[in-house]
């Protein structure tokens, strides 16, 4: 870091710097068939208002019942936060009018939550890591949707999402710049991915977020907070805390005061805009739900859960750089499930991690991006690759032949073994066929030969011929050697 | 048996035998009810009556009687009260709101009934959303009781919320019926119509498939004419239900078989702070008449002790109608139910729904309960309601470690003239004085008539069990019934 100013999390304002203090709520859909409290579907893009049962509808009589799986999720979750589970839990309703809420409340989890404090280990841009904290985590139902632009005089209703389970996950306001949130947001996202507890697709809304900004000077008290809802991209989640903490220095250092409101995100214009104050805000009146009993289970739930709960990002990198791994390419592959799962498949198929990882690394994972593939639907599979870095491992092919194949393998499919076999790409080994072409090389060209006893650096003009004149197929650690030897190189 | 030249004049018990034993058809048993039901319309017990699917029903009974299939209620005609919902037949709640509510399900306990072969004659009038004590705020008009007082022909309420029930049983348009109890709405009805019924434990029954009013007290019950009616069909109602969390997986034992075990060594217990001031001194005499016919049967009288029950009406008033204002939120004009014309706006959709759907008491218990949910009230009125609530359930149990069941008055006087509290909430709910604590703290209770007021109205007693105990409540109130003999039976006027 050349410039620590430039790199400081701070926000430069007129009368100084100013710290950003986030908090996020997060919404993650209940990776589950069923909703939280009702057999209805779940399955994103169905037709309107055909996924609701009549509880969902909330018709008269009609009394919820809980999903037993939507709580091992949760469960699971809350272990994968290395949070504390809570065998005791209690159902609140949350009451407020709205069409999209059929019941007239939401059922959430207010005072006593199935998932208390935890923490997440974010991974910088720098390299480096920090720790936010989680406050809790707690189910709920998601409401129903309202469409607006059906019809000139009404607004129409899908109760498919009514229901839904969602887990809440709350931080604690931990988090100091929009890198930082983007880095937590990302972090939660792989770590539900890697639990299958919710799919953390943004685009169907299946992670969502709720974000608190405040602004204060470094070290002083906490400033107002306002909090901005529904933000449905990682891009967007930087982009409102960027715009709404420079708002709030700019209000404060023109001599105003931050109102506490609710915001929300135009991500067209990028900007915040009040949604309501706290004046304005809703009494919910949130008493324990009477249909449902309150949430209780024995530790030995908890540790069977805990029991089959798979790898962890942060597990996992521990042991990719036991594998020998730099920790920059561990963070990289575990980033994303995947990626991760790519790169053990790969390892699978005998592909030594080092090398493996840098193939994927270097090689695969930039033509993805460069054809904006993600790694599930690319055309090439792990087996494949493993086998490509095998091939090199063993010296049957050179690093430069390898990228051949892996051209080859985009394109058309196909073993890379049998290609490197049918196509006669095998690097050359032979040394007396090396020797011959050396000899001709050094032969057809002694003024430049004289040069390089002058410029040893020169050798690597006469790797490039005597490569051309084998077709890439030398082994260039042969040329390399024979070339040095007959040029009298030494070093 | 021989079957009197009435059919109407059967109790459950004495139809069960006699459908069983082939000596009256259920089409016979059930036309003979049809068509006294239209002869006492003008009582407004039935808010719908379902003539054709009774007979349809009737003629599937005798079916199943002739191949020898007869189930627990095979062919006997009952009411059921608008509360639940009946799959394809227009249920209301007597409200406004929901006026052409037709539910595509049936309730779990109304299910349970008909696979016990039991035939519906139709829907009975109910208090709306069974919030109040005289069936007088049902969208369809109050029910008459079929009850005068001596050498008047004024109009009196048949008690509520279930008073279209009461009033159907007491004057012979069902054999028997459906109620739902939250804060005495079977047992108050029943003991001032002259008949039966019991608010069984929390959890006895499902609540699936019944309009919600306060969902942690609301509960399904049996009304009849006698206590072994009752315990036929609580036996039938009852059932663990999945769909339902807060019904409870306990065997349901044959309550019939334990109406007529006796009292003998029953310790009867005997609460002194049922005695209140202003009760007429006949509601005492008769608590005491009652203890001294269950002693002269064996049992031992036990003094005992509920020292909170004077903040049960209080505590009552605040958890139902907050219960209530949530339960209540889903009737918006959105989805089902009734819709303002003429709106703009969906705030205005609401609030003119609500105000045109919803009449006074209702509008009155949900601002109520809002009222005391709202932040900065709740743990003033709705925390401190639910302490209280606690101290009740403990009084009981504390109580019930002297004695079997209690006894108690069932209402503080016998049934009032119509409109006589109309303008006083608070005298309405005081009818509910000693019945709410039971539902505070979840036991069955059971009134059973016991005698006659003054002016000639009937007056019931009331049994309070242990949780899940109703076997011994029916024991108890089947002693007590023996002993009152209580035959007084309204005169038909009618039909005249």
């Amino acid at each position: 870091m050349s410039n620590a100013a430039a790199k400081s999390k701070y926000i430069q304002g007129s009368t100084g710097p100013w710290e950003i203090v986030i908090g996020l709520e997060v919404h993650a859909q209940v990776l589950s068939k069923a909703k939280l409290f009702s057999a209805a579907a779940t399955q994103f893009g169905a037709d309107p208002n055909s996924q609701v049962s009549f509880v969902d509808a909330a018709m008269p009589g009609m009394l919820p019942v809980i999903n037993r799986f939507c709580v091992e999720q949760a469960v699971k979750t809350g272990l994968g936060l290395k949070a504390k589970i809570n065998l005791f839990s209690i159902f609140d309703r949350k009451n407020y009018f709205y069409p999209d809420l059929p019941q007239g409340y939401q059922i959430s989890q207010f005072k006593h939550p199935i998932v208390g404090e935890g923490v997440v280990l974010i991974d910088l841009p720098d390299g480096g890591t920090a720790k936010v904290g989680i406050e809790r985590l707690h189910l709920e139902q998601d409401a129903g949707k309202s469409i607006h632009d059906q019809h000139p005089d009404f607004s129409f209703v899908d109760l498919n999402r009514s229901g839904v389970a969602l887990m809440e996950i709350v931080s604690k306001p931990d988090m100091r710049s929009s890198d930082e949130a983007i880095a937590y947001v990302k972090k939660l996202r792989a770590i539900l991915r890697y639990l299958s507890t919710c799919d953390g697709n943004m685009e169907e809304g299946s992670l969502r977020a709720d974000v608190n900004v405040s602004v204060r000077k470094p070290g002083g008290p906490l400033g107002t907070r306002c909090e901005i809802k529904n933000v449905n991209s990682i891009r967007f989640i930087g982009q409102a805390i960027d715009y709404e903490a420079r708002r709030q220095v700019d209000i404060i250092e023109a001599g105003g005061s931050i109102d506490q409101e609710t915001r929300l995100f135009d991500s067209k214009n990028v900007e915040t805009r009040s949604m309501r104050s706290k004046e304005e805000a809703h009494d919910y009146r949130y008493f324990p739900d009477p249909d449902l009993l309150p949430l209780e289970f024995e530790q030995a739930f908890v540790d069977k859960i805990a029991a089959s709960l798979p790898e962890l990002p942060d597990e996992k990198r521990e042991r990719l750089v036991a594998l020998g791994l730099p920790v920059y390419d561990a963070t990289v592959l575990v980033g994303e499930k995947e990626i991760a799962d790519y790169f053990e498949a790969m390892l699978a198929a005998g592909a030594e991690p080092k090398a493996a990882a840098n193939w994927l690394n270097n090689e695969y994972l930039g033509r993805l991006n460069k054809a904006g593939i993600d790694i599930a639907a690319g055309p090439v599979p792990a087996a494949s690759n493993a086998a490509i870095v095998c091939l090199v491992a063993d010296g049957t092919i050179n690093g430069k032949t390898a990228k051949d194949v892996l051209d080859i393998v985009w394109a058309e499919g196909g073993d890379p073994k049998r290609i490197v076999d049918a196509r006669g790409l095998k690097q050359v080994t032979d040394t007396s066929a090396i020797e011959t072409a050396v000899d001709a090389v050094i032969a057809a060209n002694p003024d430049k030969v004289a040069a390089a006893k002058a410029k040893p650096q020169m050798i690597g003009w006469f790797v490039g011929q005597v490569m051309k004149a084998t077709g890439g197929k030398a082994n260039p650690t042969a040329v390399n050697a024979l070339l040095k030897a007959r040029l009298g190189i030494t070093e | 048996m021989a079957l009197p030249s009435d059919l109407t004049e059967l109790t459950l018990a004495q139809a069960r035998d006699a459908v069983r034993s082939k000596q009256v058809s259920s089409r016979e048993l059930t036309a003979a009810f049809l068509k006294r039901m239209e002869a006492a319309r003008v009582l407004n017990s039935y808010v719908l009556e379902t003539p054709d699917a009774a007979l349809k029903m009737a003629d599937a009974a005798d079916k199943r009687i002739a191949s020898g299939e007869a189930r627990a209620l095979e062919g006997l005609p009952l009411g059921i009260k608008d509360l639940y919902a009946t799959k394809g037949v227009r249920t209301t709640a007597c409200s406004k709101i929901l006026e052409n509510f037709v539910p595509p399900y049936e309730s779990t306990v109304t299910q349970n009934l008909w696979n016990a072969g039991a035939v519906m004659l139709g829907k009975l009038n109910m208090d709306e959303f069974a919030m109040g004590s005289s069936t007088e705020t049902s969208c369809w008009g109050p029910t008459v009781s079929p009850w005068r007082a001596k050498d008047s022909t004024a109009k009196i309420v048949p008690g509520g919320s279930s008073g279209g029930s009461a009033a159907a049983i007491a004057a012979h348009l069902c054999l028997a019926a459906t109620g739902t109890d939250t804060g005495g709405s079977i047992r108050q009805p029943c003991a001032v119509s002259g008949i039966a019924g019991i608010k069984p434990t929390y959890g006895r029954c499902s609540r699936w498939g019944i309009v919600a009013y306060a969902s942690s007290l609301d509960q399904a019950g049996p009304m009849g004419r006698d206590v072994r009616d009752c315990a036929i069909l609580l036996k039938e109602m009852a059932s663990v239900d999945a769909k339902d969390s807060t019904s409870v997986d306990l065997p349901v034992p044959d309550y019939e078989a334990a109406v007529d075990k006796g009292v003998k060594g029953l310790r009867i217990g005997i609460p002194k702070e049922y005695r209140v001031d202003g009760a007429p001194p006949e509601i005492d005499a008769l608590w005491s008449k009652g203890a001294e016919w269950l002693k002269s049967q064996g049992a031992e009288i036990v003094e005992v002790s509920l020292p909170h029950t004077k903040y049960a009406l209080a505590t009552y008033y605040i958890i139902a109608p907050a219960e209530a204002s949530s339960n209540l939120a889903r009737y918006d004009g959105v989805r089902y139910g009734r819709r303002a014309e003429g709106i703009h706006d969906i705030a205005e959709l609401y609030e003119k729904s609500r105000a045109e759907g919803f009449g006074k008491e209702v509008q009155r218990r949900i601002l109520i309960g809002t009222y005391v949910l709202s932040s900065g009230y709740y743990d003033a009125y709705y925390l401190r309601a639910q302490k209280v609530r606690t101290l009740i359930a403990r009084d009981f149990a504390r109580a019930f470690e002297k004695c079997d069941v209690l006894l108690v008055p069932a209402t503080p006087g016998p049934a009032f003239p119509f409109g006589q509290n109309e303008d006083d909430p608070v005298a309405m709910y005081l009818n509910d004085v000693f019945t709410v604590t039971v539902n505070l703290a979840g036991l069955p209770g059971m009134t059973v008539p016991a005698g006659l007021s003054a002016n000639g109205l009937p007056l019931g007693l009331q049994f309070i069990g242990k949780a899940f105990d109703e076997e011994t409540v029916f024991r108890a109130g089947r002693a007590l019934e023996v002993a009152a003999n209580f035959t007084a039976k309204p005169t038909e006027w009618w039909k005249e």
